[in-house]
């Protein structure tokens, strides 16, 4: 499958707006403007935008803890997303949710989810979801290496095999369950291998490799779509900084130096600009142009979120509940 | 009126909101051919299809998981555990995940669903299949707990469960399931936190729930042989609480027992303890009793289990302590 001029500069804008966005991130966790918890992807960029590039609008996904780049990839608007960032009532979740809760029903993100696991069961709730109401829609549930070990991994492969749901199983295997590396939480090498047990393709995909994901997850949403069943896609990639901002020197407690230089060296953005620039799809220009208006988007974000209001106290009381008899 | 059962109450308020409401969806262990195991969905697959009705693995977790991914986008899934016991298997997908979606997501995780679920002992089910610890799902905000005790209750606030656009965890009781009363042939809705005045009556109040409330009506009858009114405060939803019932009832009788099943320490009965200390002490003339579990596990041995349990004649005694005070 060749990929069209757009497709490839749509997906490097994808790209280059996860990583920017976090690299933003980087700095204003330091300052102090972001509270709490930021689990960053910077280094997985590929996965999310080459996913979330096969869906459409009303498609569903999932998410995990590390999710600034499944929802940036799956059309999350930047300001309310920064501004949720900060705790700031203009953000996708009115402040309540922060950085591990983004959710945008609009555009089909039922929200990131600070549980390992616990996207798995609601992705395939969806899923189900749109066999009943007979639409077309397929989900995508990202999920990472850690998260393969759990109970809900196997219960919802079990179901969506069973009942043929259209679901595509995304598991980003970055090698690492917080300081946990895979061979020490595993046997396996190849997650895909598990979906052998539920009579489903199982795909090791370059996940550093846009293109490669973007061509497997194209196949994948296909089948689903076709009521052929779901997919795991296993997607092997590394991320760069520490499990959440502040893990010490990036983690290397658990890990080495080398072994993040090496890793840097496989930058799925750089592999693609330069392919970009050598097939000239387009001029280094055009690639420096599209990331100013990235920089120009994203501290227009942060200046919604400096500027927006916290929430009130009287805040923290609402939204426990649906108001009553509304849809009766 | 006709009479029916409990089990038989339920389930025509689920074939009155299937047949009126595509959008309603079955989930749970056997819940088709087998009807369910204690016969609340009898027919309904046969009726509905095995598309609507659906018989899950055993997969706690990754059913009733998949009923708020389907809640979030357009379904009403009722899903059935067969016990309560067996929701400590997906308490993840209660607690963090069906609870909290519509707050965390700043009001925009609306998860209309229904989780029927059952409580009890006396069946010799020992300490697993046997457990009343319906209190953690009243404890945990952003969940609506109903608890009904007679089958004209159980039809009604099924379908305003259903028809609920928040979560509800659905409190049936297994030894109600063969009980019967009136219960009207259409469908109609309870509204949540009205609590029922099942008798009137000025010398003591039992806010009683469940099976509970049968015996507290045993109770009352007894009592009245010797000159004493009991009222009977079944509050129906224990989320959210009808607080004003009770504690009017409290301010007019001065005397408080509770009586419910789960344990005693933490459970429904301290917490309505708790909230009549704080806000009706003074019209009190007695210490609040509480009727409760005992604090161990369900025990298997039919003496033991005989023990655990408790009705009419343990509610005497914590009445007729609490008219000890002038």
């Amino acid at each position: 499958m060749k990929l069209s001029k757009e497709k490839l500069l749509a997906l490097y804008r994808t790209m280059q707006t996860i990583r920017l966005f976090e690299d933003r991130i980087v700095n204003l966790y330091a300052s102090g403007s972001v509270p709490g918890l930021a689990h960053l992807c910077i280094g997985q960029e590929a996965v999310a935008a080459g996913v979330c590039a096969t869906l459409r609008e009303d498609d569903f996904i999932t998410c995990n803890h590390r999710s600034h780049g499944h929802v940036i990839a799956k059309g999350a608007d930047l300001r309310p997303m920064m501004a949720e960032l900060f705790g700031r009532k203009t953000g996708y979740c009115k402040g309540k949710g922060g950085s591990m809760h983004i959710a945008d029903m609009e555009v089909g993100i039922l929200g990131a989810n600070g549980i390992a696991g616990g996207g798995l069961p609601i992705a395939v709730g969806a899923a189900w979801s749109a066999k009943w109401r007979e639409t077309d829609q397929v989900t995508a549930c990202f999920f990472g290496d850690g998260a393969s070990n759990n109970g809900t991994f196997h219960e919802s492969l079990n179901l969506a095999s069973l009942h043929k749901l259209p679901v595509i199983f995304v598991c980003e295997n970055n090698l690492y369950g917080i300081s946990l590396c895979q061979t020490k939480h595993q046997v396996i090498t190849d997650i895909a291998t598990r979906a052998t047990s539920y009579d489903m393709p199982g795909i090791i995909i370059d996940g550093n490799d846009v293109q490669n994901v973007y061509q497997e997850a194209t196949k994948a949403v296909k089948r689903a779509r076709a009521s052929e069943g779901p997919t795991l896609m296993e997607c092997k990639t590394y991320r760069w900084r520490g499990h959440h901002e502040g893990d010490p020197n990036q983690g290397e407690r658990y890990r080495t130096k080398d072994e993040i230089k090496n890793w840097m060296e496989k930058c799925p953005i750089t592999r693609l600009s330069q392919k970009i620039v050598r097939e000239k799809v387009a001029s280094k220009k055009k690639i420096e142009a599209i990331d100013s208006e990235i920089i120009e988007a994203i501290e227009a974000a942060v200046d919604f979120a400096e500027e927006s209001e916290f929430p009130t106290i009287e805040d923290m009381y609402q939204d426990v509940y649906v108001n009553e008899r509304k849809s009766q | 009126m006709r009479e029916i059962t409990y089990s038989q109450a339920l389930n025509e308020a689920l074939r009155v909101c299937l047949a009126e409401d595509e959008r309603v969806v079955l989930l749970g262990e056997d819940i088709g051919c087998y009807g369910g195991i204690f016969q609340v969905t009898k027919g309904l697959q046969e009726e509905f299809g095995p598309k609507r009705v659906v018989d899950t693995p055993i997969s706690e977790a990754g059913f009733v998981g998949a009923s708020v991914g389907a809640a979030l986008t357009g379904m009403r899934p009722i899903t059935e555990i067969m016990f309560i016991d067996f929701t400590t298997v997906c308490m993840d997908m209660i607690i963090n995940q069906m609870a909290k979606m519509n707050y965390m997501f700043g009001g925009k995780g609306c998860v209309p669903m229904v989780l029927r679920i059952n409580i009890g002992a006396g069946r010799g089910t020992a300490a697993q299949h046997s457990q009343s610890f319906h209190s953690v799902f009243m404890h945990t905000p952003g969940l609506y707990v109903a608890v009904p005790s007679t089958p004209y209750d159980a039809k009604g606030l099924l379908i305003e469960a259903i028809k609920n656009d928040n979560p509800v965890v659905f409190v049936e009781h297994k030894r109600l399931y063969n009980t019967t009363g009136s219960v009207p042939e259409e469908g109609y809705q309870i509204p949540f936190g009205q609590a029922d005045v099942k008798r009137e009556g000025k010398d003591a109040t039992i806010v009683a729930t469940h099976a509970l409330v049968l015996s507290a009506l045993e109770a009352a009858q007894e009592a009245a042989k010797n000159g004493i009114e009991l009222e009977v405060i079944d509050p129906r939803t224990l989320t959210p609480l009808d607080k004003d019932t009770i504690l009017d009832s409290v301010k007019k009788t001065g005397r408080l027992l509770i009586a419910d099943e789960d344990n005693k320490t933490c459970g429904v009965a301290a917490e309505i303890s708790a909230l009549v200390a704080e806000e009706a002490l003074d019209y009190l003339k007695a210490p609040i009793l509480r009727n409760c579990s005992p604090d161990t596990p369900v025990p298997f041995s039919p003496p033991l289990e005989k023990a655990y349990i408790f009705g009419k004649e343990e509610l005497m005694e914590s009445v007729n302590r609490l008219m000890e005070y002038a």
